[in-house]
Order: structure tokens, then sequence, then C-alpha cells
């Protein structure tokens, strides 16, 4: 990279303050044209605002930011677009009933006549130019994730974006789709334009990037080329300590059936089947890894064996140590637990299932032992010392045990859950999703929480969404693909590329082959 | 330029003293609308209103009964404020509690001992109220009705179940009302604790004050409503009931309702009309508001808008003013009081100059 070019975009000693927190302190940044900018740092180290000044959401408190060298003024999305920025959200901001080219000229100023055709033709010219797959005509209700992204992407190329900004665009896609739209921004990066992509993956920014810069707590730590550096420097600098990067992963011992399912199917409150025929065991002092695309099925199977999910057919049995079974299905969670069955779920909808984002810490992990007692009052005692645990053991950053978990960060509200969860001394744990939006730190804290319930005996069931950690992780990953078992696959010598083929088909096969599970 | 932004929580002394702001700049306000309107002296038109309410004992003693009936029925709410079902019914569930009540001293009245006939009328009265809010509550339970416009509807049938009855008993015939019942006999009146007509009212309100900020805040019943409040999949997750948890609670809202109908026909009025809740079912869920759902932050609130009521009526008919300029001066002040909540929870930040160049773009 040449050195002596002007760039692209040039932020200056930016500062933003929300209240009293600082979210970028004298933050300078640069991004050059023909390059694609990995911008790193744990949560809260303020990327996501940083880049929501650049795209016009946030108007910085200080500091000046150049385009091409002139200064701009950035004071909302519409002048970041006059200045061809353009930002993808995790969170698509598409019209479901409405055409991807529909969708694409939406909010475009005009003449007063709508011509989709000469809008098609110019989507598929710049399909054609990056090797987009998008058929303007389908509608957005239709669309995969991935398919969706891509709209996404195009509507900001068809609106002369030249500076494209993306927040965590592989959280939800395949290994399969994050190949696909990894090649096409090496492509949109040699024909030219800025590319900076916010990522918690490594292994994706040593992949993509050709420079890195990184944010921690606020402030600008420093850049390099990513050639000349490695995984394990980058999460130093985001740390700013030494960590470790292996996930550990002992033997199980003495495995015994725990969870024994089959012939599971479930249909959801719309009647369409969720999970259809699924069978599997789960060990004691094991974890069992699900992958699968997101919303094939995992939430279902996980609600279905802590009995939040009415279930069509199928049993789900609960093997005693003295060889006793329980049958679970049919049973509400109140039943399940009376019957002695020590189950223990973090969901994946955290403050919306898990907690109540309203309530402090101490009645947060009140919500599994408020019963206990015969006295009709609460008894808060032992929940604010299990709380004061928490926070102690598991390191949970807040104020006082009477903030409400809202206020907490995304990693602090992860370690309150699981941290209640486990302190009931489960048998099976259920978790799905338990280090999404969560940094490299946080993450690790969780793999060890999980790892030592393992070795503790419990049953655990992982559902995860990044394949590299299942691999790592777990002793056995069961693939789910619409809701049907595609293969159960030994963690420890899997192929990644295999297991996303299985993601995509049942039995992961190049064509389409029946279900081999009985 | 400016922006607001959220602020921390303030210490208790800041927020009171941005409310006490708020209501000093009312008054201010007030009385520049007063003399601009009506010419006449605002401090007199204040002290009028004080008069009002506290003139004499038997007008403090009457703002202390129409207090205790409104945070009655605000209490009564409370519960299933809690748990965002938004009860309108109070109304119709005071109704029918006073219905039944008037129902026992009119047709039993001369039939059964007087002390039975007393506990007969506050049971059936506390039956029929609970019945009113449970019906809605049971069809949301079962199958996700909308509570609010039910509990609204389930009014409207009670004032004409009212109204049918009142003609059935009307006293008398063709006057088209029931007057005063049992005047002679006093049967079904409830007791008078020495010469003060609405002590025990205001006894009863005190007491269940006390026991529904003790039910809500340490009760499992109390935790159990703000956690299905707050979000019914967690509420389902850890294994609490929801159908159960709604109905239990409206039964428990349309009870307190039925209640304090006994109170109004039994204690004070000793008559039904169809207009015997006089509103309060609607006040009170502004009493709920304004005091954030906490029972005991309700007192302030319901005498706030009983003062100000009484208040308004005095100047009303002190300086021969309709009706409407009363209104207007509580209208100025609940505006500045409920505004202030605004600024306890935001503030307003100026922005500092960012270079010339943004100047130029504003």
């Amino acid at each position: 990279m040449e050195n002596n070019r002007i760039p692209a975009v040039r932020m200056e000693n930016i500062t933003k303050t929300f209240g009293t927190v600082v979210a970028n302190n004298k933050v300078d940044l640069e991004i050059y044209r023909g390059e694609i900018l990995a911008l790193l740092g744990e949560n809260g180290s303020g990327k996501t605002t940083l880049m929501n000044m650049l795209s016009g959401i946030y108007f910085p408190d200080e500091g000046r930011i150049f385009i091409d060298g002139e200064e701009a003024t950035i004071r909302s999305p519409k002048d970041a677009f006059d200045h061809g920025i353009g930002m993808i959200h995790q969170h698509f901001k598409l019209v479901d009933v409405f055409s991807a080219a529909e969708n694409i000229v939406l909010g475009l100023e005009g003449g007063g006549r709508l011509d989709l055709e000469k809008s098609s033709a110019r989507i598929r010219e710049i399909c054609e130019n990056y090797g987009f797959e998008v058929d303007p005509k389908q509608k957005i209700y239709d669309m995969s994730v991935s398919q969706k992204q891509t709209v996404e992407i195009v509507k900001l190329l068809y609106r002369g974006a030249d500076i494209l900004i993306l927040d965590e665009p592989t959280a939800v896609l395949t290994p399969q789709e994050t190949d696909k739209l990894f090649a096409v921004l090496r492509n949109m990066r040699d024909d030219g334009k800025a590319i900076i992509i916010i990522t918690h993956k490594m292994h994706e920014v040593e992949d993509l990037s050709d420079r890195v810069a990184v944010l921690r707590k606020g402030e600008y730590v420093g850049q390099m080329l990513t050639k000349e550096t490695n995984a394990r420097e980058m999460t130093n600098m985001m740390v700013g300590r030494q960590v470790s990067l292996n996930i550990e992963r002992p033997e199980p011992v003495d495995p015994k059936p725990r969870v024994e399912v089959k012939g599971l199917t479930v249909r959801n409150s719309d009647g369409i089947v969720k999970l259809d025929d699924v069978s599997f065991t789960a060990n004691t002092g094991e974890i069992l890894g699900i992958a699968g695309i997101s919303g094939c099925g995992q939430k279902e199977l996980l609600e279905a064996i802590a009995g939040l999910q009415p279930v069509e057919k199928g049993s789900i049995c609960y093997i005693e140590d003295d060889g006793t079974r329980e049958e679970l299905v049919g049973k509400d969670p109140m039943k399940i637990a009376s019957m002695g069955v020590a189950l223990s779920f973090v969901p994946e909808d955290r403050l919306g299932m898990g907690l109540i984002g309203s309530m402090d810490l101490t009645d947060n992990m009140m919500l599994r032992s408020f019963r206990n007692g015969k006295s009709v009052f609460t008894d808060r005692k032992a929940p604010r010392e299990l709380a004061e645990k928490v926070v102690d053991e598991l390191e949970v950053s807040t104020q006082s045990l009477s903030t409400p978990v809202r206020r907490l960060s995304g990693g602090n509200v992860q370690k309150v859950l699981v941290g209640r969860e486990i302190a009931s001394a489960p048998t099976v744990l259920l978790s799905a999703y338990a280090v999404r939006g969560l940094d490299i730190n946080s993450s690790y804290t969780i793999y060890d929480l999980i790892n030592k319930q393992k070795k503790a005996g419990v049953a655990v069931v992982y559902v995860g969404e990044d394949l590299d950690v299942l691999l790592e992780l777990c002793d056995r990953i069961l693939v789910l693909c619409g809701g049907k078992v595609s293969g159960i696959v030994p963690g420890r010598d899997a192929d990644k590329n295999e297991v996303g083929l299985m993601m995509t088909r049942v039995g992961g096969g190049e064509k389409d082959v029946p279900s081999v599970e009985a | 330029m400016f922006h607001l932004s959220k602020r921390k929580a303030l210490p208790w002394y800041q927020a009171w003293a941005i409310r006490l702001a708020a209501i000093v700049i009312a008054l201010v306000v007030c009385a520049v609308v007063t003399t601009v309107v009506t010419g006449l002296n605002p401090l007199k038109v204040y002290a009028t209103m004080w008069q009002g309410a506290f003139g004499t004992s038997r007008k403090t003693w009457v703002l202390l009964q129409e207090l205790a009936m409104l945070l009655g029925v605000a209490l009564a709410l409370t519960p299933a404020f809690r748990m965002k079902f938004w009860n309108l019914g109070g109304e119709g569930q005071i109704l029918m509690g006073g219905l039944a009540a008037a129902a026992c001293m009119i047709v039993l009245g001369d039939k059964i001992p007087n002390g039975f006939l007393i506990i007969l009328m506050i049971v059936l009265a506390i039956a029929l109220g609970a019945i009113w809010a449970v019906i809605p509550a049971f069809f949301k339970a079962r199958w996700n009705t909308n509570e609010t416009l039910f509990t609204l509807m389930m009014n409207y049938v009670a004032t004409q179940i009212v109204a049918y009855y009142v003609i059935v008993w009307e006293v008398p015939k063709g006057s088209g009302k029931i007057g005063i019942i049992n005047q002679s006999t006093q049967i079904g009146w409830l007791p008078q604790i020495g010469p003060y007509k609405y002590l025990l009212n205001i006894l009863v309100i005190a007491v269940l004050t006390i026991v529904m900020h003790v039910y809500m805040k340490y009760s499992k019943h109390g935790y159990e409503i703000s956690v299905v409040g707050e979000s019914q999949n967690t509420a389902r997750y850890v294994g609490i009931k929801v159908e159960k948890v709604i109905v239990r609670t409206l039964l428990l809202s349309g009870a307190i309702c039925g209640l304090i109908g006994v109170l109004l026909v039994g204690g004070t009025d000793h008559t039904i009309t169809t207009t015997i809740a006089g509103g309060r079912g609607f006040t009170a869920v502004m009493v709920a508001w304004l005091a954030k759902f906490q029972p005991v932050a309700m007192v302030a609130a319901s005498l706030l808008l009983v003062f100000l009521e009484r208040g308004a009526q005095e100047i009303s008919t002190a300086f021969q003013l309709n009706h409407a300029f009363g209104d207007i001066l509580t209208g100025i002040i609940l505006f500045f009081i409920i505004g202030s909540e605004f600024f306890i929870s935001y503030q307003l930040k100026f922005r500092r100059n960012t270079g010339k160049e943004g100047e130029g773009n504003v």
C-alpha cells in the first residue's frame, strides 16, 4: 500500500460521549480506496459508534472527517450517501413484501415515473460486475439471509456508494455463503472501492483484510498490515494483555446416556414443521454441539427439551444415574423441575426470555428460586448472595447488585444468565448461542464455564453459529438442516467444509439425498 | 442547536426540586392566565382554592373521603397495571359491586339480621366486582383478546344493568331514582365510627394501601405479576403459569373495585345510581400512571387530583365563574407536573460548535 495517497476517509480526533460514557476518545482512522480495512475491538470498544458517525447516524462531539482530502460535515445518512458512504447494519432494513428491485430503488429521488425495467437492467449490470446473484423480481420474504444481505449491498452500489461499511456481516452466514461474500468484497476492492468490515472472527480478518485498525475502550490503539501480523498479536492488542486462543477440550470421562430424543417432530404456532423426526442422545460429561443455518430448528429443539414447546410426535427421555427413564414430553418446566430433573437452559433471547431487563441482579437471580419455601413472601437473601457470588466469580462489571440488567453490556448480561443457570448444579445444560455478540475475552470465559460443567459430568447441548468454535469445543456435532438431522459427526476430526455442506443439504452430499437417520 | 439525552437516575431531592419548580412555574402561569382572563387577584383565587379543599372540617372530611375512594380504585388497578393488563373497567366493576350491595339492602333488608346482611353485602359486592374483571381476563388468558376494549365495554354493560334495576326498584314509582335506601331503619348501612361519617372508608383504604404495597413488593404473587408484566416468555421459561397469574390478578383487581362499590353504597351514599362510580375508574388510571404504579406514591397523586377538583369547584361558585375556568387551572397545573417527569428522566444539552464548516452547513 503506498502511503502517499490521499485517503478516501480520514477521521481525525473524533470524540463522542453518551451521558458520562465516552464511546470514542480522540480516534484517528484512515481508509484508502482499493483496500479492505478490518476494524477490531472488544464489545463496547466503540467500533459501531465510530462507524455510525461516518454513516451519519451520530454526529461527533469533537473532531473532523475528511473525504478524499476535503473536510466534510456528515449530519444525516443522506449526507453520508452524498459522500458515497454506505453502511450494512447487522439488522437488514428491507421491506419484506417488495421485490429486490423495488427495495433497491426505494427512497431514491427521481422523476415521477418508476421505471423498474431500467432499474432491473442496472441491477443486473452491477451483479455481473462483481459476481452477485440477485433476481431483481424476487420478493424479500422468499430470500435467505445471505440473499437479503446481497440485496443490501447491491442497494448501496446502485446508489453509487464507493465507501462501504459492513457491521459483522458473516454472523448469519454459512461458511459457503461467507466465501461467496468475501469473493465479491475482493472484487469490489479490486474495483477501487474502500471497504471497512467489523468482525469478531479472527480467521476472517486474516483471510480477507489488507489492514487492521484496533480500538480498545473507545481509544485508537494502532493499525498494521494484515500480512505482517497474526491472530494472537491482534487479540493481544484488542484486549491489552496476553490471552490464550486455544479452547480446551478434555476427553469425556465415562459418558453415559442422559437425554435420549427419538423421532421428535415439532410444529411452530403457524403449523410449519420446525423439527422433523429428530433423534439423538446427549451423554454425561460430553458437549454435544448443534450446528445449522439460523432458524432450522435449533431453538425449537432446546425449547422442546426444556418443556416450552408443544411436541407433535416423538419422545424425550431423561435417564437418571440408576437407569430410570422419565418422559419429558408433555410436561411444563415446573413439572420437569418437580420430577427432580435438574435442567438448565441458557436461551438465545437473553433479555426477552432468560432475564428481565428492568429488574436488578438480585431479582433476576430469584427467577429460578423464588418459589422456595412455604412463606407467601419472597426471600431475597439467598438470591442476593448468589448475585454477589456470580459477580465475584465471573467478574461481572456492574455498578451494584441493584442495577437493572438491561444497563449491563452484552457480555455481562450473559455472565449473569449463565451464572444463574449453572448455580443450580444442573445435570443437563442447554445453551443457545452462548457467545453471540460477545468479544473474545467474554467468549473464553463462557467456554471455560461450559467446560467446567462438562468436567463435572453435566450433559451439555451447545447450539452455536461459529463452526470453528463448534469444531474446537464439542465432542460430537449434530448438524441440522431444515429441521432434519443431517448427520452427527465427531468433533475431533470433523471437516469444516463437510459440516458446512451438511448444513445446507441433508447428509451433506452433492445432490439431495434422503435422510439417513432412522 | 440542542438535543435531548437520558439522564442517569437523579437523587430523590433533585427529582423533588424539579417537581417543586414545576408547581411554582404552574402557579405563576395560572396567575397570569387568571389575571388576563378574569381580572381577579390570583392570590385570592388560590386562597379560595385552598378554602374549598381544607376550609372547614367538613370540607376536609369530604376531601379525605374523595381521596380515599379515588386511591382505592387506583390501588385496585395497581396489580393489573403492573402486569401490563390495562384494566379500564374499574367503573363497571365498582358499579357491579355497588349493585350487589344495594340489592341486598333492598331485597333482604327486612328478612335477615343486620350484621349478617352487611357481611353478605360485602361478600357479594366483592364477588360481583371480581367476576366483572375476570371475564375479560379469562378471554385474554385463553384467546389473547384485547383487554383494553373488553374491560371498557364491560363498563357500558354494567351501567345498563344498574339503569335497569334503578327502574325496577325506583321509589317513588315514576321518579326514575331509588333515593336513600332504608333511611328510617338504616339496615345495611355500614357502621359509623363515632361522629365521623367517612372515617370507616378512610381507614379501610389506609389499610389497603399498606397491604397492596407489601403484596406488590414482597410477596411471591407480586413478584410473579412483575415477571409476567415484563416478559411472558421469561415467565413461561421459569415455569410461571401466565394464564393463571392473569386470572388471579384480575380477580384481585375486580374484588377491590367491588369493595369500593360497597363502601360507596353501604358506607356513604346509601343509594345506587348509574353515576355512583363518578368517573373514578378512569381518573384512577391517571393516578396510577402519575404514581408510576407505586401504592404509596398514589396517596400523593390522589391528593393532588382531589385537591384540584375540590378547589376548582370552589372558585367557580365563589367567583361565579363557569366551571370551565377551574378546569383550565387544573389542566395547567397537571400539564406542568406531568411535564416535569420528562425533565427528571431527560436533560437538554446544548451542542458545542464543531468548527467553522459545520456552522456553515446548519
